[in-house]
């Protein structure tokens, strides 16, 4: 049936039949600006990273060290029980590097994103950040990291209160 | 459980720009579904949309804007969105308006327009990441598929060279596709020397942005059989959401979605999917992701997926077809039209419909799949005649 | 019993916005009813073939019966007050120097019609049912646009 249909419907424009005017069209920006709430736990833990330290939660039903730190264990779905403080080692789970800003306009340094396993959590808990003085061709999955922290007195209470993570070898 | 049948299907042309609004590109995909399928609006009982963010076509309350041209002018209509997974979704979603026995015909309409939004489509996204954990770091959408292929290529041992002939082989597909945008006879070192955007990322590893709509007809059994020559039924649904902390869980295998196949493998009785599925669907916004979707449907043993595609087993005239359409990485990527495209293509490849694009040895049971929200969605139908 | 977890935690927020702008194509029926405004200062309209229904602004299919509208017409912008309202504040909230009034304008023989403004006249003087027209800008001002229409004002 569908190899008798000769014309299938949709008009492709080109980017010319916009910026040309051949097509009409209406342009509009949003004025939309949010003040997102930190919200309990990581308010607390923006408190922690400003003194530069990281902190996560437990829960003793199922027995794991919760990082990014939440108020409830979305496992087990009751709250979360205490606060406990986790190393700034960590080891990389897996990064990229990455040469685009989000609207892919090329960057001049490349940044190297990764997923990092804090040292003191449970297995698997990991938070995203960024890896620095490092060559981006000698990371690697399950190379040993250290949190690179910003100055005391410049910290805000931002999780770039850690500049980034730095290759790090065990005493 | 009572039987539900897709009896209609169309879609648009996808394409970069289109110059139909949105509403419009929904009306004749849904037009050409109903004429496909013999009916009018009146036969239609309800209405199912999906289409994903608001922010994408830069109208809030896409649902209602899209109504009129979905067909749901003065009828039941339900707006669902799940991301990326939405287009596989929206035909479940029909399937209980239709199982519950309340309805007998629904249309089913996907949309997406994505040119409208400026300077990048990847803008309306950047809200996915935690605003106070992780949108502080500047993140950019690409890294999350960047790192979780990264993870996967890394626990596995397999290379981009492998990875690349998905790609090759989608594009090469969507040759056939009269609604293709971005068809092409490429090799992998082509994919290769693309432009590197975030490692292990290329540009011609990923599917574009686009605008299309598709629609599908679904109709309860006795409907089907007094109307349809040849229905082609929901044998099996399933769908399945993981945590959005997702930095905790392991990337390298969809674990999510291998809970969402064994749903539908329970529903449609299916034991061993390898020998009983015929032609597969997944979701391939990139080209890692039909690797890692065949893993997670259980289609093969994990890490093996690439080896299948290489030996050349995913081709058309393989023994496991694996997106004949071309897939989003050839049709293209209109996020929610782009789902429901594969549950076309599998409407008109079981019923041999589907011209130079005809999978051989008549399939007669396929699967469709689709992925989304924080890379935390599986979706997935059957169907088989 | 969270509550008492929250005695150490600031209230902190973060700010942000969503870096999207966006230019809408007017879409097919869309497009000819501009270009009908923009290069006759007439509004287009298109009737379904099967419940005779008239679209007004011009649409590609009609919404009741499926059916690809034919029979495009052009009818001159002259209409009647359906219902109005008279805007006193901006988006923000702010007072407007002078109150703004916005109308829905119907048209005779047609289905649909447009929202605009008012303008020529003060609010005491609006009524439901008023005639009015457009008051266009010159043909070489008109860029394609619903504002190629200033606005309707009483007819004369
Ligand atoms: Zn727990
Ligand atoms: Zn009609």
């Amino acid at each position: 049936m569908t190899v008798n249909i000769k014309q299938w419907p949709g008009t492709a424009l080109a980017t010319r039949d916009l910026e040309q005017g051949h097509v009409l069209t209406v342009k509009y920006k949003p004025r939309a600006e949010y003040a997102w709430d930190a919200g309990v736990a990581i308010a607390r833990y923006l408190e922690e990273l400003k003194a530069g330290r990281l902190i996560a939660r437990s829960c003793k039903q199922c027995d794991r060290i919760l990082i990014p730190p939440r108020m409830f264990c979305e496992e087990c779905f009751r709250p979360t029980d205490s606060w406990v403080y986790v190393e700034d080692t960590g080891t990389v789970n897996t990064f990229s590097i990455c040469h685009v800003r989000w609207d892919v306009v090329r960057l001049d340094q490349p940044q190297l994103p990764a997923v990092i396993h804090v040292d003191g959590a449970s297995p698997g808990m990991g938070i995203l950040h960024l890896l620095g003085e490092v060559a981006p061709e000698e990371v690697y999955i399950g190379m040993k990291v250290k949190a690179v922290w910003e100055e005391a007195s410049r910290r805000q209470g931002s999780i770039t209160d850690i500049r980034h993570w730095k290759p790090w070898k065990e005493e | 459980m009572a039987k539900v049948a897709v009896v209609g299907a169309g879609m648009t042309r996808f394409v970069r720009r289109a110059q139909e609004t949105g509403r419009e590109l929904s009306w004749q995909a849904a037009k050409m579904a109903l004429d496909a399928a013999g009916l009018r609006l009146k036969d239609v009982d309800a209405v199912v949309i999906g289409s994903a963010p608001d922010a994408f076509d830069g109208v809030h309350m896409k649902g209602e804007y899209l109504a009129d041209g979905s067909g749901g002018w003065c009828k039941p209509t339900l707006r669902c969105y799940v991301g990326g997974g939405t287009g596989v979704f929206a035909p479940i979603q029909a399937w209980y308006h239709i199982a519950s026995g309340r309805f007998d015909t629904v249309l089913v309409v996907c949309e997406e327009k994505m040119s409208s939004c400026h300077p990048h489509p990847q803008g309306a996204f950047l809200t996915i990441f935690d605003h106070t954990t992780e949108r502080a770091l500047g993140p950019n959408l690409l890294w999350i598929f960047a790192l979780e292929m990264n993870r996967y290529m890394t626990v596995h041992g397999i290379t981009k060279r492998e990875i690349a002939e998905v790609a090759v082989k989608n594009k090469r597909n969507a040759l056939d596709h009269p609604c293709a945008q971005l068809g092409a006879n490429l090799t992998v070192d082509d994919v290769l020397a693309s432009e590197e955007l975030a490692w292990p990322v290329n540009r011609l590893d990923v599917s574009p942005a686009s605008d299309g709509a598709a629609a599908v007809v679904m109709c309860s059994e006795h409907v089907a059989k007094r109307t349809s020559p040849q229905p082609v039924w929901l044998e099996g649904v399933g769908w399945h959401l993981d945590t959005a902390y997702w930095t905790n869980r392991d990337l390298y295998y969809p674990q999510y979605l291998e809970y969402a196949a064994r749903m539908a493998y329970d529903m449609a009785g299916i034991k061993e999917p390898r020998k009983e599925i015929h032609i597969v669907e997944p979701y391939d916004p990139f080209d890692y992701k039909e690797l890692h979707h065949l893993e997670g449907l259980l289609l093969c043993k994990r890490g093996e997926a690439a080896r299948l595609t290489v030996d050349g087993v995913t081709q058309r005239d393989g023994d496991l077809p694996v997106c004949p359409s071309g897939g989003l990485l050839g049709v293209g990527n209109p996020i929610a039209a782009a789902g429901l495209m594969k549950v076309c293509e599998l409407f008109w490849q079981l019923r041999g419909e589907a011209g130079k694009r005809q999978v051989p040895g008549m399939p007669r049971r396929g699967l469709a799949q689709a992925w989304g929200d924080l890379m935390q969605v599986g979706t997935v139908v059957i169907m088989g005649i | 019993m969270l509550s008492k977890l929250t005695t150490s935690a600031q209230t902190r927020q973060w700010p942000g916005h969503i870096p999207v702008e966006y230019v809408y194509t007017a879409g097919i029926a869309g497009e000819a009813f501009l270009r009908a405004l923009k290069d006759r200062g007439m509004l287009l309209t298109s009737q379904c073939p099967q419940c005779q229904t008239v679209y007004l602004p011009a649409r590609l299919y009609c919404e009741q019966c499926f059916e690809e509208t034919k029979q495009y017409e052009e009818i001159a912008p002259k209409g009647w007050v359906h219902t109005y309202t008279v805007a006193h504040v901006d988006i923000d909230g702010e007072a407007l120097a002078v109150p703004q009034i916005y109308a829905f304008i119907r048209f005779g023989g047609t289905n649909g019609g447009l929202i605009h403004r008012l303008g020529q006249t003060q609010p005491h003087q609006v009524s439901i049912g008023m005639e009015v027209e457009a008051l266009l800008l010159p043909g070489k001002e008109r860029t394609g646009s619903i504002n190629d229409i200033t606005c309707f004002q009483p007819t004369k």
